[in-house]
């Protein structure tokens, strides 16, 4: 076979490869991801699908409950009714009322039941230039 | 000293303009201008490094007129973080950002002042360019000045440092991962230079390769203290968690790894030239990004920031370097155009041309994955993120096959192996990795998990080829010039650095590796909740709750257990793991509740091993805690109002405090009483939790080779180490390195590896006859030309 030949081959099955492995890539992504949506999206929310809520922590809501804890949150913005969430697993150091938190689950009667081990709570403090104490 | 500085900081922008513009001035080669241009240069960097040092005086001297000291720092702040609090802060992140471009740009022009006529110019235009935006930045954007003064009047004290960010990597964590993305502007300011002028031979890689170097080794060690900090700071036990802001500095480091292969292709072949172009752009883009990633907001992440007042700016620069990079690659495609190809898939250009795609497909993964929330607003309205699983489905593949190629890469030589010779270096490497794969499934249930199986045998071969060439090339060094095997070696890596350095970084990732897969496909993890005196059972181990200690100081309580971890009978650890409650800094506190208003902390207990760590972290019940604390501050409350259901602890100071109401003296001795007995209350709930011997919830980690990690992250770096450092300058009559004195260094250093590799066995003589007679006539030309010039 002639190299120019041999070499047009060889871009041919990389570049089938490649577009195959992207295909992949966004199929999944699409299947994978969980939605993301803020408390007061959710208080309207099906319950059974799975999403991530990001919403606030609001101040002074947080009850230890069973093992576990229970709070209210808010969007992020503060606006809004507050949501009902109860979660059980570990709690990051960060975590506290005022603070933005992620945390996927899903809604069981009115109220946002997280999954153990998926709260995630922003490192505060970094590049603000208020005091959030 | 704030106007001072900022004056300063005004001239050093003026500097950064007038630095390019002379340069520009100078594009032909002008030496006069060049060298203005050059001094120009290196009074910014001066200017800029007294701007730091009156930032970092401030923070020393308690200055809180610098609103950045009074937002960032505080009289109680440990004076090692004072000097750390800048980098905590957007503007003084900014200046450093500045600063380090600053030294390196002066670096990189010192380095290569009699070198690159051409290039040089454009190169500084561009570096200068780049710093007058971030100089710009400071002086011209909103609320980023680091000069700023507080609104008056200036308080006594300032906020603080956030506990969470009190810990040692604080210190040097930042600035590592700054020096990385800031030092990606040398590689790419000459790059654009080399493109502008045509000169796209190997000569301006050969100036900006230690330099790339630098900016790879700065990134990783940044992701590495990131990783550590996290892993024993955070209290959720994990190094990494394909968070936005941690990828975002992964993506440069894994592109610049591709440019430091692809660019010896460059060097050696004068092929990938586009390649080369293109992955210098896209390293210096994702740089910028990642600084713009963390100021923006755009993306959810556990690293949350505040303003995002500059997040566009840096936005729009990242598409002026795109937009300008890719015309003017496109308007030099035929000048990058390279007669040469390939001449066999094994060889070390076809493998370093395959690892190359796999870094970059592995970069472009990590992009979709952290880029995803917007890109499914824009297609489904909605956002959506992906958590680590999905990242993990296509990066472990893709890890396991880097490693693979890891191995194989420095086995071949340049240009072709024959089958012959192929069959002879593999053959040691295969066998090794067979047997280490047989053993694993014999001895370990590592069979239960394929991927991390594979990674290991990988790894294993990559390490056996590695340590083949060592020996073989120490026993080659050996005969060629006698003594001891240990002496051979040491000479074999002091003389060929590069290579050698490069291998040492090897064996550090795969080292790395294979703690990363162990780690994360062996872990157990397991929250037990334990009275006092209890005991669990987790993985063999007996972990013994011994009992609950409790600390109060003025600025947090402290609740620690001490656990005792028994193996077969034996103790092997006694830990003391805690959570710390801050107070709020900064704000005065008249509450004992205040303790738990502010930061909570874990300080993990962690018995790190070569084969295990034990982790463990408690999450203590303190809710009674906090209930007597509301009841007593309630108590004190109403001590000062002075009224109904005052306690009798403090009727006296009662009766002071409307006593107080016409003597004003009275009510600081009262409130100092009121501080006191809070404290003393303080101590004995304190006192009281350790009695009651509340449950605590433990988070348990065993997790199997992670120190690896850190080991291998250490060799890697050794290995970088090796290969930037500078070989002895010869000075052989002039002091000046020339171009032309560069290019004949390069060539001889081109025979001598083909010497080496001939004598280690990796090129067969027909192809060394070839080789070294074509290499030496193009060195006798090197040579004639520096006569003859």
């Amino acid at each position: 076979m002639n190299p120019d030949r041999k070499r047009k081959i060889r871009l041919v099955v990389a570049l089938s490869v490649a577009v195959l492995l992207s295909v992949a890539l966004i199929y999944t992504s699409f299947t994978a991801s969980t939605q993301a949506k803020e408390p007061s999206e959710l208080l309207a929310a099906a319950p059974g699908t799975s999403y991530d809520m990001t919403g606030k922590v609001v101040k002074g809501s947080i009850a230890h409950q069973g093992s576990g804890i229970a709070f209210l949150v808010k969007d992020r913005d503060g606006s809004g009714r507050a949501l009902p969430v109860t979660y059980t697993g570990t709690i990051p150091d960060p975590f506290r009322g005022g603070r933005e938190i992620v945390l996927t689950g899903e809604m069981k009667s009115g109220t946002f039941v997280g999954e153990p081990e998926t709260l995630v709570t922003k490192c505060p403090s970094k590049f603000t230039t208020k005091s959030d104490g | 000293m704030a106007s001072l500085g900022s004056v300063l900081l005004a001239l050093a922008f003026l500097a950064a303009v007038v630095a390019a513009a002379l340069a520009l001035l100078g594009r032909d080669g002008e030496r006069r201008w060049v060298d203005r241009s050059r001094h120009t240069v290196y009074a910014f960097c001066a200017l800029l490094t007294l701007c730091v040092a009156i930032i970092e005086i401030a923070f020393g001297s308690n200055d809180f007129s610098f609103n950045i000291v009074q937002q960032h720092s505080s009289r109680e702040t440990p004076p090692f973080y004072k000097m750390a609090a800048m980098w905590s802060s957007q503007e003084g992140s900014l200046l450093l950002w500045a600063w380090v471009l600053s030294l390196a740009s002066s670096a990189a022009l010192y380095a290569t002042r009699n070198r690159l006529r051409e290039i040089v110019p454009w190169a500084t235009a561009v570096m200068m360019g780049v710093a007058a935006f971030f100089t710009g930045l400071m002086l011209f954007a909103p609320d980023v000045n680091p000069f700023a003064a507080t609104p008056s009047p200036v308080p006594s004290d300032g906020v603080g440092l956030n506990p969470l960010l009190q810990h040692p990597s604080m210190m040097i964590h930042p600035p590592m991962l700054y020096s990385g993305y800031v030092t990606t502007t040398i590689p790419f300011a000459f790059a654009i230079g080399a493109l502008i002028t045509r000169r796209l031979d190997a000569e301006w890689i050969r100036s900006i390769r230690r330099f790339a170097l630098i900016s790879w080794a700065f990134l990783g060690l940044g992701l590495l203290l990131g990783a550590r900090w996290s892993y024993t700071e955070l209290g959720w036990g994990g190094y990494w968690a394909w968070d936005p802001v941690e990828n975002a500095a992964l993506m440069p480091w894994l592109v610049g790894t591709a440019f430091l292969h692809s660019i010896m292709v460059q060097e050696k072949r004068g092929m990938l030239k586009v390649w080369n172009a293109c992955l210098v752009v896209a390293t210096f883009s994702l740089a910028l990004l990642g600084t713009f990633l963390v100021r923006s907001g755009v993306l959810q992440s556990i690293h949350a920031f505040g303003d995002n007042t500059v997040g566009p700016y840096i936005l729009g620069l990242i598409a002026v370097v795109l937009i300008g990079s890719t015309a003017l690659i496109v308007s030099r495609l035929d000048d990058l155009r390279s007669p040469k190809r390939i001449d066999s898939l094994i060889s070390r250009e076809a493998v370093f041309l395959v690892n190359n795609l796999l870094l970059v497909g592995l970069t472009a993964v990590i992009f979709w994955g952290t880029f995803f929330p917007l890109i499914s607003e824009l297609f489904t309205g909605e956002k959506a993120s992906l958590a680590a699983p999905w990242f993990n489905r296509y990066t472990t593949p893709l890890a396991i096959l880097l490693v693979l190629f890891t191995g194989i890469g420095p086995l071949l030589a340049w240009r072709r192996v024959s089958w012959a010779s192929a069959r002879r270096i593999f053959l040691v490497p295969l066998a090794i990795a067979a047997v280490a794969t047989v053993a694993l499934l014999l001895f370990t249930d590592a069979a239960h998990k394929p991927w991390a199986l594979a990674l290991f045998s990988f790894a294993s071969f990559a390490l056996a080829g590695l340590g083949q060439e060592f020996w073989q090339g120490a026993a080659a060094r050996k005969r060629l010039s006698g003594g001891s095997m240990a002496g051979a070696l040491i000479a074999l890596v002091s003389r060929n650095r590069r290579r050698y350095g490069g291998y040492i970084v090897h064996v550090g990732v795969a080292v790395l590796l294979i703690g990363i897969a162990a780690s994360s496909s062996f872990q157990t993890n397991r929250d037990v909740t334990l009275r006092p005196g209890q005991s669990t059972v987790v993985d063999g181990r007996t972990v013994t709750y011994v009992r609950p200690t409790v600390a109060v100081d003025s600025e947090k309580f402290t609740f620690g257990a001490l656990v005792r971890v028994e193996e077969d009978g034996k103790q092997t650890a006694l830990l003391h793991p805690s959570r710390r409650f801050f107070r709020p800094t900064g704000v005065p506190s008249g509450t004992i509740s205040s303790y738990f208003a502010g930061e909570a902390t874990s300080e993990v207990g962690l018995n790190a091993g070569f084969a295990n760590d034990f982790w463990i972290a408690p999450q203590p019940d303190i809710s009674s805690v906090q209930r007597q604390v509301r009841a007593a501050d309630k108590g004190f409350a109403a001590c000062v109002r002075a009224g109904p259901g005052t306690p009798p602890e403090c009727k006296a100071i009662a009766t002071m405090m409307r006593a107080a109401a016409a003597n004003p003296q009275l009510e600081a001795t009262a409130l100092a009483q009121i501080s006191a007995l809070q404290a003393a209350t303080a101590d004995r709930i304190a006192r009281g939790y350790v009695k009651a011997g509340a449950p605590v919830t433990f988070k348990v980690i065993i997790n199997p080779l992670v120190t690896w990690i850190w080991i291998g992250g250490l060799i890697a770096l050794c290995g970088a180490l090796i290969a930037i450092w500078p070989s002895r300058v010869r000075r052989r009559g002039s002091p000046v390195r020339t171009e032309a004195d560069a290019l004949k260094e390069a060539k001889y250093r081109e025979i001598r590896d083909a010497e080496l590799d001939h004598a280690s066995g990796k090129l067969s003589d027909e192809d060394y006859a070839i080789l070294d007679a074509e290499l030496r006539k193009e060195a006798v030309r090197i040579l004639d030309e520096v006569k003859s010039g």
